[in-house]
């Protein structure tokens, strides 16, 4: 089966990544824990796009005599691109976070719905 | 020399405006210099939309990089009308702003705040213009963050939840479309959507990028806010700043659609893409958003959240449109586009002014105001046009969409537009009717801020704009149909 052979194994642990980010995000109701999640989630991205770039045996892109195969740089420029919105969007959760446990107390979800009810 | 540079000058504007708004040392300074950038935008925006009208495109390649290589901003009929809404929207709200905002955001606060304001409206742009989809990917998330950081700048504490909400939600689309236009670069090899677009029907690996495809779309219909994937946009429309809901509503979900309509129709072209079954998931999806966004909105005791409720109904419209497939379908998604931006952001507008005195927007709180009788003129107009009355714009893109259902013979899709439409009447009912009809308990003395002058001269503006454009169609419609027509590959 090629969908399991060792060719794909980076795959695997992506796609593994990615759910495990995704859960966190779903199912955690700690705020904290979403956002790490979500921090899981985007650097799974990160590690899809630069195995897309990786060529076996590659080098740096860069002319020299005895060196033919080249890794592909534009996949891990794009993602120096990505790191840095992963790296706003994180910081800005957190600031958010530390604005919503100074108005409501609490980082849990279900305690800020219960909250709300009561409003 | 700088009409060469008009196209880019749209984003490049607001990108430079912003740090300098930041810097100023007076609230004032900030929104002369906000609304100056927003009024060459407006210029901008409509010289190069006359520019491209009659089917032509204008080219620009960013510090003369030819593509594939470089990144290129393409501007033709489909986008030169968004960067239109876009930059008109973001002119009347920022009049609207000045007062609307001053009475919400404490005073050292302001600059950051029409800082970020101008770099949503970069974003946004750089999302319409670009003909490079990384780059859009980038632009998407300078958009959304933010918003993200506009949002949380609400009165109520609920601001902050909405915008966290939000955050996760928006970043996850954001992310699925990364994955998508990744496993699309891995089949292709490039990234320039024209480019894209010739590689994919040459493509030898059609499940990589039928799965690039399914990431893509769902993280762009989350964006867009399509029903079933709604849930984040509630909150943020009904606790945002009276402004940034206005600016929102008519812009980021209207961008986040025309990119949808721009990849499926120009990217993976019809062919590809919109095989019976997807298209028909798309008439299914947007039939259920506007059935339900419809019920919804009546149930709904917040003004704002039930305008929320029917912004997600009214999107529907567009996607049945879209999902129809033909000339007239579509042109009448992208002209609803356009309409309900204005209609959309004219209540908002509404609802902002009547919040004003009681800082809230619950209907009960609201009832009996009739000390702003010119403000009845405004719900009125509005409300007129998401039911879709003749002389109001909201009639004009209904038209169209019922037209199409007809020619294709899907009468059952007739019924729900006219459902959505006698629904609608129900909700613009109730606010209508609580808002002048019913007396208030403890009758008011209005002792809150009254409405600027900016914020009338922004309402009336949109006002008449949603006449005029209900009236005279020749120029909405004409460019709907003009990008209609290049999209589907039409000649007339």
């Amino acid at each position: 089966m090629s969908l399991l052979s060792i060719d794909h194994l980076y795959y695997w642990v992506i796609v593994i990544l990615l759910m495990l980010g995704m859960y966190s995000m779903i199912a955690k109701p700690n705020l904290l824990k979403k956002l790490a999640g979500l921090s899981i989630f985007q650097s799974a991205i990160f590690l899809f796009y630069i195995s897309l770039g990786k060529q076996t045996g590659g080098t740096a892109p860069i002319i020299a005599p005895g060196y033919d195969t080249y890794a592909n740089p534009l996949p891990h420029v794009l993602m120096l691109t990505a790191i840095v919105v992963g790296v706003a969007t994180v910081a800005l959760g957190y600031a958010l976070i530390i604005r919503i446990r100074d108005a409501y107390d609490s980082m849990e979800e279900d305690q800020i719905r219960e909250q709300d009810d009561q409003a | 020399m700088i009409e060469n540079h008009m196209t880019i000058m749209l984003v490049v504007l607001p990108m430079l405006a912003a740090p300098l708004i930041a810097l100023l040392p007076s609230k004032n300074l900030s929104w002369g210099l906000a609304i100056l950038t927003a009024t060459l935008q407006l210029y901008l925006a409509v010289n190069v939309l006359l520019d491209v009208q009659g089917g032509t495109a204008i080219h620009y390649e960013l510090g003369g990089w030819a593509p594939p290589w470089g990144i290129s901003y393409r501007l033709d009929s489909l986008n030169g009308l968004m960067a239109l809404l876009v930059c008109l929207i973001n002119f009347v709200c920022l009049l609207y702003a000045k007062a609307s905002i001053e009475a919400e955001i404490p005073g050292r606060k302001l600059g950051l705040f029409y800082a970020t304001w101008q770099l949503v409206v970069t974003g946004l742009l750089g999302i319409v213009l670009t003909g490079d989809i990384f780059n859009l990917f980038v632009f998407l998330e300078i958009s959304s963050l933010s918003t993200y950081a506009l949002i949380g700048m609400g009165r109520q504490r609920q601001a902050l939840m909405a915008a966290f909400q939000y955050l996760l939600s928006g970043t996850l689309g954001a992310s699925f479309f990364l994955i998508g236009v990744g496993l699309c670069y891995a089949a292709t090899g490039t990234l320039n959507m024209q480019d894209l677009a010739s590689q994919i029907g040459q493509s030898d690996q059609p499940m990589t990028l039928y799965s690039g495809f399914a990431f893509l779309f769902t993280g762009l219909l989350l964006k867009a806010a399509i029903y079933p994937l709604h849930a984040w946009l509630p909150n943020v429309y009904q606790f945002s700043p009276q402004a940034v809901s206005a600016l929102l509503s008519a812009t980021s979900t209207k961008v986040a659609l025309y990119v949808v309509v721009r990849c499926l129709l120009d990217v993976f072209g019809v062919e590809f893409s919109l095989s019976r079954l997807f298209a028909d998931l798309l008439l299914l999806a947007g039939s259920l958003a506007i059935l339900f966004g419809s019920l919804r909105a009546i149930q709904q005791t917040d003004l704002k959240r039930l305008l929320a409720y029917s912004s997600i109904a009214q999107l529907g419209y567009s996607v049945v449109g879209l999902g129809l497939l033909t000339v007239t379908g579509l042109s009448g998604a992208l002209v609803h586009l356009f309409n309900h931006g204005i209609t959309k952001a004219a209540l908002f507008m509404g609802a902002g002014m009547l919040a004003l005195g009681p800082g809230t927007t619950l209907l009960t709180r609201l009832a009996g105001g009739t000390h702003r009788p010119w403000l009845l003129l405004l719900f009125l107009t509005g409300g007129l046009s998401l039911i879709g009355f003749p002389g109001t714009v909201g009639f004009i893109s209904k038209w169209m969409l019922a037209l199409a259902a007809i020619e294709q013979g899907h009468w059952w899709l007739l019924v729900v537009i006219l459902l959505g439409s006698l629904l609608a009447i129900l909700y613009v009912w109730k606010f209508i009717e609580t808002l002048y009809f019913v007396p208030q308990n403890p009758p008011e003395t209005s002792t809150g801020p009254v409405p600027g002058r900016g914020m009338w001269l922004a309402c009336g503006l949109l006002c008449l704009a949603i006449v005029y454009f209900g009236l005279d169609t020749r120029f909405t419609l004409g460019v709907a149909m003009d990008a209609a027509r290049q999209l589907l590959g039409v000649h007339p």
